[in-house]
């Protein structure tokens, strides 16, 4: 099977594609106007230790001020991660092709 | 997985410094070797890096109406080893307390040592034993990739469960609801994690194989057969 891996990813991120989408639906259908669903876990993880009454000790030096800046600087981690992967994968791709 | 600035009292962050520092200092040597005696393996080392941010940086909604991310360690702990790829995960994860306030330099030790470390050390621990039991070697990369990134989701919730007990219940108690929190969320994108990672195993064998050969993740014969099976 020569493509036999790449059509069980497509599978899989279409049925996850597919459960998000049933999901969020329930979700919104139940949500109440100021809620808002899809948070991470981390968030959740930090709320329950909260909710004990600890005080975080430390806090960062530097929080991204919206969330359009946090998304900044995610899309460039993922950017600087993509254009490494493709540039090497290119190089020895043509490399193979002209040996 | 990671734990937010601030959310480790002493001694617990301090003992997680500990314990990453002799892995991060035996992982810097070994780079250096590498960089000295292999360096036309340093391009397939930027590529397991990169791996690492991109995949990291993917928040995706999982089951449980939240949202995780998948730690991309399993490819670098499978070429280069456990080591170096706690240095890899090391960079990504200043980077993300630095300029996203996500993780944080208190909880650094932390979060190295569950992503860094724990992760990649199961991840290298099932690629060999697979494949010296001879299974299917993207099976391998599939298993050894997923449970890494699972496994690393168990740790950070023993993490803050041995520093938060519960007050009735104590550590188990804890860890189950920290668990609940992040390894089921985490169960779907693990799964996604191996997959997308067996499929890059597959294009490193199909333009470097001899890259895999002399790190010594795959033998010739295996390379040989994968390429026939794949062609």
């Amino acid at each position: 099977m020569k493509y036999g891996l790449e059509l069980i990813v497509t599978v899989v991120i279409i049925i996850f594609a597919a459960l998000f989408l049933v999901q969020n639906a329930q979700i919104q259908a139940t949500l109440g106007d100021d809620e808002e669903a899809w948070g991470g876990a981390d968030g959740t993880a930090a709320e329950i230790i909260e909710a004990s009454g600890y005080e975080p000790w430390f806090t960062p030096l530097w929080e991204p001020p919206s969330g359009e800046i946090e998304s900044l600087f995610f899309s460039l981690q993922a950017a600087i991660g993509a254009i490494i992967i493709g540039y090497f994968f290119g190089y020895y791709r043509g490399k193979t092709q002209n040996a | 997985m990671h734990i937010m600035e601030g959310f480790l009292p002493s001694p617990w962050w301090q003992i997680w410094f500990l314990i990453s520092a002799p892995f991060l200092a035996y992982g810097m040597y070994q780079l250096r070797q590498i960089y000295e005696e292999r360096r036309e393996t340093l391009p397939l080392l930027a590529v397991a890096g990169a791996f690492i941010f991109v995949l990291s940086s993917l928040k995706l909604p999982s089951v449980t109406g939240s949202c995780s991310h998948p730690t991309g360690t399993g490819l670098g702990a499978i070429v280069f080893g456990p080591f170096i790829t706690s240095v890899l995960g090391l960079i990504v994860l200043i980077y993300q307390a630095l300029f996203l306030a996500h993780g944080g330099l208190t909880t650094l030790g932390a979060n190295v040592f569950s992503m860094g470390i724990a992760g990649p050390l199961l991840a290298y621990g099932i690629y060999r034993a697979g494949t010296k039991a001879g299974i299917n070697p993207f099976v391998v990369v599939f298993l050894a990739a997923s449970l890494a990134d699972l496994f690393t989701y168990i740790i950070t919730s023993l993490q803050l469960a041995l520093a938060f007990p519960a007050e009735a219940g104590g550590i188990m108690t804890s860890f189950l609801a920290f668990g609940t929190v992040f390894a089921i969320t985490q169960i779907p994108l693990a799964i996604i994690e191996g997959l997308i990672i067996a499929l890059i195993f597959k294009y490193i064998i199909a333009v470097r194989p001899d890259l895999l050969v002399r790190l010594d993740v795959l033998s010739q014969t295996a390379v040989n057969r994968i390429r026939e099976a794949i062609a």
